[in-house]
């Protein structure tokens, strides 16, 4: 075997069995810090002696094996170091690992593994980098490449939000019913501002960064084989399949952002669109709808729209209706302002945003300016817009939107003064 | 969020900078360096950078025929940056945080400099959606 195609078998071997391996070693020894350790240990081992001795039949098992006598290893010699500090003496069989690494799920272990990544006691930047680490298999260089901060500065981000685990005490089992529901949210939340941070970043200098959205994307499909009837997961994939799919329209020659109304459709990705549609139809049919699914479904409806001008804006209204019924959240009533402009006339719009005004979440925020000033637009009212265009120029922190507002307040005071 | 924390000084505080006392600057070195550390082991240090003193400092511009037309030696109430932190944090309530502490950085007497440091959010790519 070239040392090439080896390298990218592997490559794709780590990937699929870190995350179960992983959990197995932690279910055992209930320590993660450790037990990552040890891992990492066991797949650098197998990378010298698999090329070589060709790949085991039960890779996992050998794996599992190998990590698990490196953290015997590390257990002995750790209890030898407190012995020697304490006369306190501990069995060591009371952590030698039990010998039924086939009845345990690889399954469960995924699962656990990212409850316990997606915690609640993480920030949700530790919360990112522990799960693209211990269940994406990436390595901190790539995560630190990934986030454009130095390796160092991930290395210790990964490794206390590790030890915050483990003083927080959580157990390495699944959630009980009760809190399953929250704890399957955050780590939806978690997966998708992976997938967020690589769609936003995903133009310019930043294409070379490693592939957070497709990562997401990778994630989210393994969640979903796991839970394959929960509706927010099958939604939140098909949400991040049909964002996807209008990767290579939203940027321009130049790197220029270009809104949905005047993306090339010819370039979105009808497999990612149809499977996401697939997804979404099918999930929708069973009830219990989540917020995701509605999102999921807004994008379906733009995406089956051939031109713009085809887009089925009273079915969009209608889904931000319930959607703003749901979650009360300001962005989610920002587009439904955008909505109710399209299908009512922008003055019902802009009254909407009267009301956003007053309800001061997005006071001072860029959307708020921006959303108006394409409001006042359409409206006619152009120097409003002009200002408002510029206001939201300054207070974006994103450098290809402030280009691109202030682009637009350029455009409309020319047409405006010719 | 990625944060810069831009620390100005005067050119008459680098001058008398030279004059503290040499436990004062050791005192000094020694917090700035701590804080460094600090920021790299709480995961948040994305770069930082101390600058030369003002002394060679040089402003240039294009000339007509785009050769450099510098301008230096500059009066001593001109403010200058003196160093620079880049950041990486959960919330701008904890880069205020930071550069708070920055600010207190130890002076002559190792009472608190408080020196100003303006701290400005680093542009970042594109939008979720437009």
């Amino acid at each position: 075997m070239t040392s090439r195609s080896w390298d990218a078998r592997a490559e794709h071997l780590w990937r699929e069995l870190a995350p179960p391996v992983l959990g197995a070693v932690i279910r055992r020894f209930h320590d993660f810090a450790a037990a990552e350790d040890a891992v990492q240990e066991a797949l650098l081992a197998a990378t010298i002696q698999w090329p070589r001795e060709g790949v085991p039949d039960n890779p996992r098992a050998w794996l599992i094996q190998v990590a698990s006598r490196r953290m015997t290893d590390h257990l002995r010699s750790e209890l030898a170091r407190r012995r020697r500090e304490s006369a306190a003496a501990m069995q060591l069989d009371q952590v030698a690992p039990a010998a039924d690494i086939e009845n345990e799920t690889d399954q469960d272990d995924t699962l656990i593994l990212l409850f316990m990544c997606c915690h609640p006691a993480l920030s949700p930047s530790s919360a990112v980098a522990l799960t693209l680490r211990a269940v994406g298999g990436l390595t901190t260089a790539e995560i630190a490449n990934a986030f454009l901060v130095p390796e160092a500065t991930m290395a210790q981000r990964i490794s206390r939000a590790k030890h915050t685990i483990k003083a927080s005490g959580v157990p390495f089992r699944l959630p009980t019913n009760q809190e399953r529901a929250q704890r399957l949210g955050a780590v939806l939340h978690v997966l998708y501002l992976i997938f967020n941070e690589g769609y936003v970043a995903s133009v310019g200098p930043r294409l070379q960064r490693l592939e957070l959205s497709g990562e997401a994307i990778r994630l989210m499909r393994a969640i979903h084989s796991l839970l394959p009837d929960n509706g927010e997961v099958t939604g939140l994939l098909a949400l991040m399949l049909l964002t996807d799919a209008r990767r290579a329209a939203r940027t321009g020659p130049d790197e220029e952002l270009i809104p949905l109304a005047k993306q090339n459709r010819t370039l979105w990705d009808q497999e990612e669109i149809s499977e996401g549609i697939a997804l979404i139809t099918a999930t929708l049919s069973k009830g219990s709808i989540g917020a995701y699914q509605l999102q999921a479904a807004v994008a379906a409806v733009h995406a089956e729209a051939a031109r713009a001008e085809d887009t089925d804006w009273p079915q969009v209204l209608a889904l931000y209706e319930l959607l703003k019924h749901m979650s009360g959240n300001p962005m989610v009533m920002l587009n439904h302002a955008i909505a109710t402009a399209v299908v009512r006339g922008p003055s019902v719009g802009l009254e909407l945003l009267n009301t956003l005004d007053k309800d001061g979440r997005l006071t001072g925020h860029h959307r708020l300016d921006a959303v108006r000033a394409h409001l006042l637009e359409m409206a006619g009212d152009y120097p409003a817009a002009i200002a408002h265009y510029r206001i939201a120029a300054g207070r974006t922190t994103s450098l290809p939107e402030r280009n691109y507002l202030m682009t637009q307040a350029a455009r409309l005071s020319e047409s405006a003064s010719r | 969020m990625k944060y810069i924390l831009m620390m100005n000084t005067m050119k008459a505080g680098f001058d008398a900078l030279g004059a503290w006392p040499k436990k004062d600057i050791q005192t000094h070195i020694a917090f700035m360096k701590g804080l460094n550390k600090a920021l790299r082991e709480s995961g948040e240090l994305v770069a930082a950078e101390g600058l030369a003193w003002p002394d060679q400092a040089k402003v240039v511009r294009a000339g007509k025929d785009g050769t450099p037309i510098t301008d230096g030696v500059f009066p001593e109430a001109k403010e200058f940056l003196a160093g620079y932190w880049i950041v990486d944090v959960e919330s701008p309530e904890r880069a205020y945080a930071i550069a708070a502490q920055a600010s207190a950085a130890p002076g002559p007497g190792g009472a608190p400099l408080s020196m100003p440091i303006e701290v400005r959010q680093v542009m970042s790519g594109p939008p979720e959606e437009l």
